[in-house]
């Protein structure tokens, strides 16, 4: 045998056993997601009987029963509360990055580094005085006491994400705008914006999925059953469908589904989004 | 010039109404929390009592305080081992030439459990630690022939290390492709001198790739660990502190606190307390990732 053979035989056996080892840690992945997902379709006495089996008939009234169960209602609550934070995050954030890129003025670096900050700070640290503040102002158990926290949190995240983009972006289309009459308001809707669809996308995604998962705001300032968020409606469903095993994994199964499609959808995005979060906080 | 003077004066309203949520929503509130934190007060009687550092040093008399502080490291020093550790070499493995376009597939994966909510995966694994009818002690079934029901959960010995393994199965792919990502902008060219060398794939490993994602190696071990002392939701959905206060974290301590015995004060100073951790090793990390920029 040759040598070049022999080492192209030694190089699949490598190949084969790290794929054979990637096959495994997969496995180990998904197999978990694998039993929620088809006991959630078995019956109640199917999955008592034998935990690991596969449904003999698919149950999907379990997903209307989960469904009927209320979490339609805390669906649609999530989805209102999230559709209006992302808008407010990314309609006031890139206006402050869109600032602080492209003017000079007093106090800039100050209130650069105190944007920058807020990446920092832990919500933990907030809550107590924010649910006294959101007594105050009546605004405890209605949707603004989500809301409003929770742009505050991720305004400085997607400021940092978008400002950094906008510097990015050469001046000389600007000046032309300018030239031609327009404002700052003006250019910076007409001309950055269009521009910076990836970057507003990955932005709204990665502000997305923290306000679609959030759990301890959501925890403590909503108190009505009527306005509870999935992952708060979800865990309390725990007490409610304790002998219903079954509707219950559907209702998880319901809950993660959103992220997961929207994760394989815009994998790109998603990614880009949180490593630049990350690395710098 | 007359472009630029107008540009001064509108700055401003492109900036304030996002300083105003920031200021409003994160800054005042993290400012007032520690004000709270000098009195003993109720969260609806207006009146509160100074007391100085006193609810500080209740807390350092607290045993579920330590008990606490020993979960969030426990969890901080597991997670680096499996989040950072295992995630590396994963990245490493994902990257290197031997594999091909399979190693999409293989990142998709690893890295879906991190977007979904943790309360979901929280109560996912609650009904995979059911002693009799989850997935874990299913399958040991099989392989011991025993009747094998432990409650992993019910156990103040397990319970606590059952739900880091949790976030171990959740969060590893997340740290895996932030390395990957770092990965990614080593430049060929040292990759080539090294197998000019002879170098196998192991010495490129420890000899290029890990010095080249140093910073990056930093930074995720800095946010597993900010996450560590973060930690709420995956106690709270699971096993809200239990069995017998032994899984309880600085997060859900303060929780009860505040929303059981309704002391604000005190748990004021708990929120202090995780805020002095979080906030220094924050600023451990800002101080890395800038030197790595430089």
């Amino acid at each position: 045998m040759s040598y070049a053979s022999k080492t192209q035989k030694n190089y699949l056996f490598k190949r084969i056993l790290i794929i054979l080892i990637l096959i495994f840690f997969a496995s180990l992945v998904l197999y978990p997601m694998f039993w929620v997902v088809s006991s959630s379709l078995k019956t109640n006495n199917e999955f008592l009987s034998d935990p690991l089996g596969l449904p003999d008939k698919l149950m999907f009234q379990n997903y209307s029963e989960a469904w009927a169960q209320g979490l339609s209602k805390y669906f649609i609550n999530s989805i209102f509360i999230n559709i209006v934070s992302v808008i407010i995050t990314v309609s006031i954030g890139s206006a402050c990055a869109y600032g602080l890129a492209r003017f000079n003025f007093k106090g800039k670096t100050f209130i650069f580094y105190g944007i920058l900050a807020g990446l920092l700070l832990s919500p933990q640290v907030a809550v107590l005085p924010l649910y006294k503040l959101l007594v105050t102002f009546n605004l405890y158990d209605t949707y603004w006491a989500l809301i409003l926290p929770y742009v505050g949190f991720r305004l400085p995240f997607a400021i940092f994400l978008m400002r950094s983009y906008f510097l990015s972006i050469p001046k000389e289309i600007e000046e032309s705008a300018y030239i031609d009459g327009c404002n700052s308001f003006m250019t910076f809707i007409k001309i950055i914006l269009p521009i910076s669809k990836p970057i507003i996308a990955s932005a709204a995604i990665v502000t997305s999925r923290f306000f679609w998962n959030e759990f301890l705001f959501a925890l403590i300032f909503i108190e009505s059953k009527s306005k509870y968020t999935i992952p708060i409606g979800l865990s309390n469903f725990r007490d409610t469908l304790t002998t219903n095993y079954t509707a219950m994994l559907a209702g998880i199964t319901i809950a993660a589904l959103p992220m997961i499609i929207l994760f394989i959808i815009m994998q790109k995005q998603f990614i880009k989004g949180l490593t630049a979060g990350s690395v710098k906080g | 010039m007359i472009v630029l003077k107008r540009k001064k004066y509108t700055a401003y309203l492109f900036i304030v109404p996002a300083m105003l949520f920031i200021l409003t929503f994160v800054y005042i509130p993290i400012i007032q929390n520690f004000y709270y934190s000098f009195f003993r007060m109720n969260s609806y009687s207006p009146t509160k009592t100074f007391v100085g550092l006193s609810n500080y040093l209740d807390i350092f008399q607290n045993e579920i305080f330590y008990t606490a502080l020993i979960n969030n490291t426990w969890y901080a020093v597991i997670s680096l081992i499996f989040q950072v550790g295992l995630g590396l070499i994963l990245a490493i493995t994902l990257e290197s030439k031997i594999l091909g376009r399979e190693r999409k597939f293989f990142r998709t994966i690893y890295f879906l459990p991190s977007v979904i909510a943790i309360a979901a995966v929280g109560l996912m694994f609650y009904y995979v630690y059911n002693p009799n009818l989850g997935l874990l002690n299913a399958l040991i079934r099989i392989f011991t022939e025993n009747d094998f029901r432990y409650a992993w959960l019910g156990h103040p010995r397990t319970a606590i290390f059952a739900i880091i393994a949790m976030s171990q199965w959740q969060f590893t792919g997340y740290i895996m492709v932030l390395l990957i990502v770092a990965i990614q902008k080593i430049p060929q060219e040292l990759y080539e001198v090294a197998e000019i060398d002879g170098a196998s794939s192991f010495q490129k490993a420890l000899y290029v790739t890990i010095p080249q994602i140093k910073e990056m190696i930093l930074v995720t071990s800095i946010i597993t660990v900010i996450g560590a002392y973060k930690l709420f939701t995956e106690i709270f959905v699971i096993t809200r502190g239990g069995p017998y206060d032994s899984t309880h974290v600085l997060g859900t301590f303060m929780y009860k606190t505040a929303f059981f015995y309704d002391k604000m004060g005190y748990a004021a100073a708990i929120a202090g307390i995780i805020f002095a951790i979080t906030f220094t090793t924050s600023v451990i990390q800002i101080y890395i990732s800038n030197r790595g920029e430089n």
